[in-house]
C-alpha cells in the first residue's frame, strides 16, 4: 500500500493555523475589485490600485484632516418620539460603531491657521442618513458660522433621507437649506466635499448648495438610486454612472481632490475667501 | 396597527392618485384668468411635466408653477407620469425669480409622485436642480404659497413646497416617498404598501397636526368649487404681500426652523 505523501492537518490544527492569521489583513476595493493589503491603503485609506477614497468614520476623517478640532453639540441625538424597536436597535448599534450620537460630527476646525465650522457625515451611522437630529446639528453649524462670520466646510456621505423618521426627515432638507441660504446671504463661504456615497435628499439639498463643490475620487454622487432607475425605467446603466468623475464631466462638481491633498486644497481655498474690504 | 387603519391610510393614497382628480391645467384655468404659459429653463430644455406662466388671480397678477400628470397614457409618457426633470425644476425656479423681480406672488400646484428617476435626469443634475430650488426659494423675496392637489412625494415635491404656506386638498398625500417605495426599502416587499401608508403618516389630518401643512382645503372638482379656493388664495396672498420682505423671509425661515 502506498504511503501518503503528507499527512493532512486535522480540523483542529487547521483552525489553529487560521486563527494565527491576523483578521482583516487584506481588503477588497469596492470600486475596482482588486484586493490589497490594508497597510497599502496608508493612513488616508486610499485604494493603492484605483485611488478610491475608502469609507472612513467621521472621527477618523477629523483626525486625518484637521490640525485642531473642537466638537460641538455632541449630545444631540435621535428624538425619543421615534420608538420603533427595530429603529432604536439600529441607533444603538450605530452609536457603538461610530462613537457618535447622530450621523454627523460637527465642530470648529483649524487647517493651517484657517478657522472654520466643520461638519463630517458618517457612513457607518445608518448610512449617514438624514435624521431630524442630523438636520438640527447641521442647521446649528450654519447658524453659528453665520453669527461668527465664519466659513463652513461640510463632508457629505449619506444614503439620503432617514426613512424611519418619515416626513420629518424631508423637512430637514428645507430646514438646513434655510440655514445655508442665510449663511450665503451674509456673504460667507460654504465648501462641500462629496464623499462616497452622497445620494438622495442630501444631494438634493445641502450637498449641492456649496459655493465650491469638491468630491473624493470615484465617490458615488446622485439623487435616485441605481436600482430604482433600473426598475422603474428599465434602463441599463453604465459602470461609471453617478461616479464623481462622471458628475464632474456633466458640470456639477468643481474638482475631484484625493484625500491626501484635501488639507492643502482646503487651506488655499479658505485663504482666498478671507473677507475683503470692498472699495467704496 | 389594525387592518382598518391600513385600509383607511391606503384608501387616502388611492384617492390622491385617482384619475378623477382635477388636472393641474384645469385647476389653473379655473383659478386664474388669462393664464399665459411660459416655457423653458433658459439652459437648453423645457419639461412638459411642469406648467408655468403668469395670469390674474382676481385683480392680482400672479406666477403659477405646477407639476401635472397626464390624462391618457400618451400624455403620461410625455409628462413622465407627473415626475419633473431637472429642466422642470430649473424652469420653476426661473419663473419664481422673475416673479420676485416684479413683486408678484407665486402659486405652486403639486401633483407628483416624485422627481423623475432616469439616466438623463441624473446626468443633468436632478439633485442640484432640487437643491437650488430649496436654497433660492428660502430667500425669494415674494410670497410663495404651495397647494398639494394630489400626490406629493419626496424631494421632487418639496422643491415646490418650501414657501410661506402649504395647503393640502382633503384627498391628497405628502410623504418622504411612496408607500410602495417605503415598503420595498424597509421590508423588501412592495405589497406591504398599506402598512407603509400608516407608518408614513401621509394624510392631511396627520400632517396638519405636525404643522407640516398650514391648511386643509375642501376638494376642488369643478369650476364653481375653484371659486372658493380662488377667494381663499387671494385673501392669503393679500395678507402675505402686506408683510415687509424682511418679515416675510424671517417668517419663512422660522416656519422650517421648528422641524
Amino acid at each position: 500500500m502506498l504511503q501518503p505523501k503528507f499527512t493532512p492537518p486535522t480540523p483542529a490544527e487547521l483552525a489553529k493555523r487560521r486563527s494565527a492569521i491576523p483578521d482583516r489583513l487584506t481588503q477588497r476595493c469596492p470600486v475596482c475589485g482588486k484586493t490589497f493589503f490594508r497597510f497599502q491603503a496608508g493612513r488616508f485609506m486610499i485604494c493603492p490600485n484605483c485611488g478610491y477614497a475608502l469609507r472612513i468614520t467621521a472621527r477618523k476623517r477629523a483626525k486625518l484632516l484637521f490640525d485642531r478640532f473642537a466638537e460641538t453639540h455632541k449630545d444631540i441625538t435621535v428624538p425619543d418620539r421615534y420608538t420603533d424597536p427595530a429603529y432604536r436597535e439600529k441607533i444603538a448599534q450605530a452609536k457603538k460603531k461610530t462613537k457618535l450620537k447622530e450621523s454627523v460630527l460637527t465642530g470648529w476646525a483649524t487647517i493651517s491657521d484657517q478657522h472654520f465650522a466643520a461638519g463630517i457625515m458618517d457612513p457607518f451611522f445608518i448610512m449617514g442618513s438624514l435624521g431630524s437630529a442630523t438636520g438640527e446639528k447641521i442647521t446649528r453649524l450654519f447658524e453659528e458660522a453665520t453669527a461668527a462670520k465664519a466659513p463652513v466646510v461640510l463632508f457629505t456621505t449619506s444614503g439620503g433621507a432617514r426613512m424611519q423618521e418619515g416626513i420629518m426627515s424631508l423637512m430637514q432638507m428645507a430646514k438646513v437649506s434655510a440655514a445655508v441660504a442665510a449663511h450665503s446671504a451674509a456673504g460667507l463661504l460654504y465648501i462641500t466635499v462629496l464623499c462616497d456615497p452622497t445620494t438622495g435628499g442630501v444631494t438634493a439639498s445641502f450637498a449641492m448648495q456649496g459655493d465650491i463643490i469638491l468630491a473624493e475620487p470615484h465617490a458615488l454622487v446622485g439623487f435616485a438610486g441605481r436600482r430604482v432607475i433600473e426598475q422603474t425605467i428599465h434602463e441599463s446603466l453604465p459602470n461609471d454612472f453617478q461616479r464623481a468623475e462622471t458628475v464632474l464631466q456633466h458640470g456639477f462638481i468643481d474638482a475631484i481632490v484625493p484625500r491626501d491633498q484635501q488639507k492643502d486644497v482646503l487651506a488655499r481655498l479658505l485663504r482666498w475667501h478671507q473677507p475683503q474690504e470692498a472699495a467704496v | 396597527m389594525t387592518t382598518n387603519q391600513q385600509h383607511e391610510a391606503y384608501a387616502a393614497v388611492q384617492a390622491a392618485r385617482s384619475t378623477a382628480k382635477i388636472q393641474i391645467q384645469t385647476l389653473i384655468d379655473d383659478l386664474i384668468a388669462d393664464f399665459f404659459p411660459l416655457h423653458g429653463d433658459r439652459a437648453g430644455g423645457d419639461d412638459p411635466a411642469v406648467i408655468g406662466g403668469i395670469g390674474q388671480l382676481a385683480d392680482l397678477p400672479i406666477t403659477v408653477v405646477g407639476i401635472q400628470k397626464g390624462r391618457t397614457t400618451q400624455e403620461n409618457i410625455e409628462r413622465h407620469f407627473g415626475s419633473a426633470l431637472p429642466e422642470g425644476y430649473r424652469k420653476s425656479l426661473r419663473l419664481m425669480k422673475e416673479a420676485a423681480k416684479f413683486h408678484r406672488p407665486v402659486l405652486a400646484l403639486i401633483n407628483t409622485p416624485g422627481a423623475f428617476p432616469d439616466k438623463h435626469s441624473e446626468d443633468f443634475g436632478q439633485g442640484e436642480a432640487i437643491a437650488r430650488c430649496l436654497l433660492e426659494g428660502m430667500q425669494l423675496p415674494t410670497p410663495i404659497l404651495s397647494v398639494i392637489v394630489g400626490e406629493a412625494g419626496s424631494g421632487g415635491a418639496l422643491a415646490l413646497a418650501c414657501g410661506d404656506d402649504i395647503w393640502m386638498f382633503e384627498h391628497s398625500t405628502y410623504s418622504i416617498l411612496s408607500p410602495e417605495g417605503y415598503a420595498s426599502i424597509m421590508w423588501k416587499d412592495a405589497t406591504r404598501a398599506p402598512e407603509a401608508a400608516v407608518k408614513l403618516g401621509l394624510t392631511p389630518k396627520e400632517l396638519l397636526a405636525e404643522h407640516i401643512v398650514d391648511r386643509v382645503i375642501t376638494e376642488v372638482t369643478n369650476a364653481a368649487q375653484a371659486k372658493d379656493l380662488a377667494t381663499a388664495l387671494h385673501a392669503r396672498f393679500t395678507a402675505l404681500m402686506a408683510l415687509p420682505t424682511a418679515e416675510l423671509l424671517a417668517r419663512r425661515q422660522a416656519r422650517y426652523r421648528k422641524f
